[in-house]
């Protein structure tokens, strides 16, 4: 018995007499306290995937494999990033898969049709992308309506005129390739370049992904922000009610997902020269998924940036690892699903050890 | 206002009388007399020597659409005294506290802050102005720590605009002793506020009230939800924030509690005024029976006495004559 107990004591004493202490608390114990953070079941889960595709399939094993779940993962990320900001400010926003290709279809066509440097039709699409945000903030601050009617209702209008404007334009689903545009091999530089690390070489989504993450981390725990988007989503009335603009907040955190979705959409642009106008749907989806998986709750107040990362390399993982495996790519959907009611069954447990008392 | 805050502090050793290990309802009885006493001689000294109120309402009302949830309310909160308004569910008491902490914009009458006819549109308004609310059960963000719930919407920054962040050795400090000046002690600031108790959730924003600069505190229903003895710690601390000289609004529903601290009574009773009083011109007995009904519930009475099995010797006349031990009926309820 005494030395069953033994090594728990060691770690935290459950009744020490600490001179100014009541009693009615006790310091809970540091396994205790790191299972309480949000990103924990995510960094389970991301080892256990990788060295399972990491024994499975031995191509899976080399650098340039690595370089492409990053790769994969980073193009999620950048996106699941503000969506798991605004999760954890109390919203969803079903419009950010197609918002991605709205502001690429938006630069692309704009550029093309008044022959002008694509840095211009960069420019107009950041505004149209911050456009879309603030509509869908906007919208929910003034009536008071569900984020998901909203954003479903802005996903409705922007998938079909994607569709619309673009065969309006071209009389193609896809827009012309700007490739031979002035400015445009200095915006693949900065959006969809390559940096050589070791002879691999990596997309430079991956570096712009950490950075954005460790941004966003620093936002969300050492700013007045970061405090603001915690209290909204975990109780706007009280928040509200302490002096927190909570209309501010969840307005900015729309655009800032409409910030996102310009970057991303810049960067499909700047690949692939031209952009297909029915892509991006469903995409939301994953965005949502990546940051569950890293542990943002569904009803807001609860998550980590950190979190979004773990869920989107786990993301990349599965859709690299399946192809790697030589399964059927039918399966990553599959996988997916798995991944995400495991994730939320474990967030599930671990908030409830969080906060027991 | 000065003077009477002054010859206050001297009089009301209750915040200094803890009570630690006695019973509880022997620390609220003492509490009780105490309270009583110093309630006495305030009312005694400020009589004359009162300036203005910090917060007045003059026949303030409000109507939402075709419901009028209040009307042809007065109330007036001085520094250093508790002012209590009492009605029952529906009575107009959380209409009330909106106005006045800037929820909402009353439609009728005169709401007035150091004698200067406002309307507020946001919390934040009132909260510049030294009114701050403590809500019964939207208080706090319950996932958050307490540190970070003490200073939600008020954050200690350090540091030039791109790099600006929180001061988070700071605030974890003042927390700590704010908390400690109220005799609150908590181990472990970083736990999340959910995880304490009701009455130690109370404390914590009341205690940030404080800390604040409030000068106006309006606690709604704060006993409400709470067992014995964590009223009696919550009233300890309206007693205490009263000692430092802020004007206390006390909402409430029980009329043993607001005896315990109040220098002024007000009844609220289908949206209008039914009782206002000072301390000095209302019994315990007499407020009890405003705050229950008066009539209706002596035709009440007689209802359910005929009905077989239903106890009507426990109605309130009798309860009057044991105070503490129906305070303790009340909140058990």
């Amino acid at each position: 018995m005494t030395q069953a107990t033994a090594p728990a004591a060691s770690s935290s004493p459950p009744a020490s007499p600490a001179a100014p202490k009541d009693g009615r608390t006790s310091q809970r114990s540091l396994a205790r306290r790191l299972a309480a953070r949000p990103e924990i079941g995510a960094l389970i889960a991301a080892v256990v995937v990788y060295v399972f595709f990491f024994a499975v399939a031995s191509p899976f094993r080399e650098a340039s494999s690595l370089a492409n779940v990053l790769y994969e993962a980073s193009v999620m990320g950048i996106m699941a990033l503000p969506v798991a900001l605004l999760m954890i400010g109390g919203e969803f926003d079903l419009s950010a898969g197609v918002a991605v290709t709205t502001s690429a279809l938006t630069a692309s066509i704009f550029s093309f049709q008044l022959s002008m440097n694509v840095w211009t039709g960069v420019l107009v699409a950041l505004v149209v992308a911050l456009a879309v945000g603030a509509f869908n903030g906007y919208m929910l601050v003034r009536t008071g309506l569900p984020s998901f009617l909203i954003t479903l209702g802005s996903f409705l209008i922007l998938q079909g005129a994607n569709l619309a404007v673009t065969k309006w334009y071209t009389g193609n689903v896809a827009t012309d390739s700007i490739s031979d545009m002035d400015g445009f091999d200095q915006a693949r530089k900065v959006f969809a370049s390559e940096i050589s690390i070791g002879g691999v070489d990596v997309k430079i989504t991956v570096f712009y992904w950490l950075v954005l993450a460790a941004l966003a981390t620093w936002l969300l725990l050492r700013t007045k922000f970061g405090n603001w988007i915690f209290a909204t989503g975990g109780n706007q009335e009280s928040a509200r009610a302490v002096g927190v603009p909570v209309t501010f907040t969840k307005i900015t955190l729309f655009m800032t997902v409409g910030a996102g979705a310009w970057f991303v959409g810049m960067h499909i642009l700047f690949s692939f020269n031209t952009v297909q106008s029915g892509e991006g749907v469903g995409n939301e989806f994953l965005y949502i998924i990546a940051a569950v998986i890293g542990g943002c709750l569904l009803t807001g107040g609860y998550g980590s940036a950190v979190g979004a990362v773990i869920g989107a390399f786990i993301f990349g993982m599965v859709s690299q690892g399946i192809v790697y495996a030589n399964w059927n790519p039918d399966w990553f959907k599959a996988f997916l699903g798995v991944m995400l009611l495991l994730a939320a069954l474990v967030n599930l447990w671990v908030r409830r050890q969080a906060t027991r008392r | 206002m000065t003077d009477n805050t002054t010859s206050t502090d001297g009089g009301t050793p209750v915040s200094e009388a803890p009570a630690p290990g006695a019973p509880d309802t022997a620390a609220a009885a003492t509490g009780t007399a105490a309270t009583t006493a110093a309630a006495g001689e305030r009312a005694a000294g400020a009589a004359g020597s009162d300036g203005r109120p910090i917060v007045e309402l003059r026949g303030a009302g409000k109507a939402y659409g075709n419901v009028r949830a209040l009307h042809g309310v007065d109330l007036a909160v001085h520094a250093g005294r508790v002012s209590c308004v009492l009605g029952d569910n529906g009575a107009g008491k959380s209409t009330l506290i909106k106005i006045i902490s800037g929820l909402h914009q009353h439609t009728e009458g005169e709401f007035l802050i150091d004698g200067e006819a406002v309307h507020l549109g946001t919390p934040r308004e009132a909260l510049d102005r030294g009114i701050a609310t403590v809500y019964q059960d939207l208080a706090t963000v319950p996932l958050m720590p307490v540190w970070r719930n003490f200073f939600l919407g008020s954050e200690l920054t350090k540091g030039p605009w791109p790099v600006r962040r929180l001061d988070i050795a700071a605030m974890k400090e003042t927390a700590d002793s704010e908390l400690r000046a109220m005799g609150i002690v908590l181990d472990d600031l970083d736990q999340p506020i959910g995880t304490l108790s009701g009455g130690q959730r109370q404390s914590v924003a009341i205690a940030r009230a404080v800390h604040f600069g409030a000068r106006v505190l309006i606690l709604d229903e704060p006993t409400a939800a709470l067992g014995v003895k964590q009223s009696g710690v919550v009233l300890k601390y309206i007693a205490a924030a009263r000692d430092r000289g802020l004007g206390v609004i006390f909402i409430t529903h029980n009329p043993h509690h607001a005896y315990m601290v109040g220098d002024h009574f007000s009844v609220l009773r289908l949206g209008t005024m039914e009782l206002s009083a000072a301390r000095a011109d209302v019994t315990l007995e007499e407020l009890t029976n405003h705050m229950a009904g008066g009539a209706e519930l002596a035709a009440l009475k007689h209802e359910l006495a005929q009905v077989r099995g239903v106890d009507v010797e426990g109605l309130p006349e009798a309860a009057d004559v044991q105070a503490p031990l129906a305070a303790s009926k009340e909140t058990s309820r």
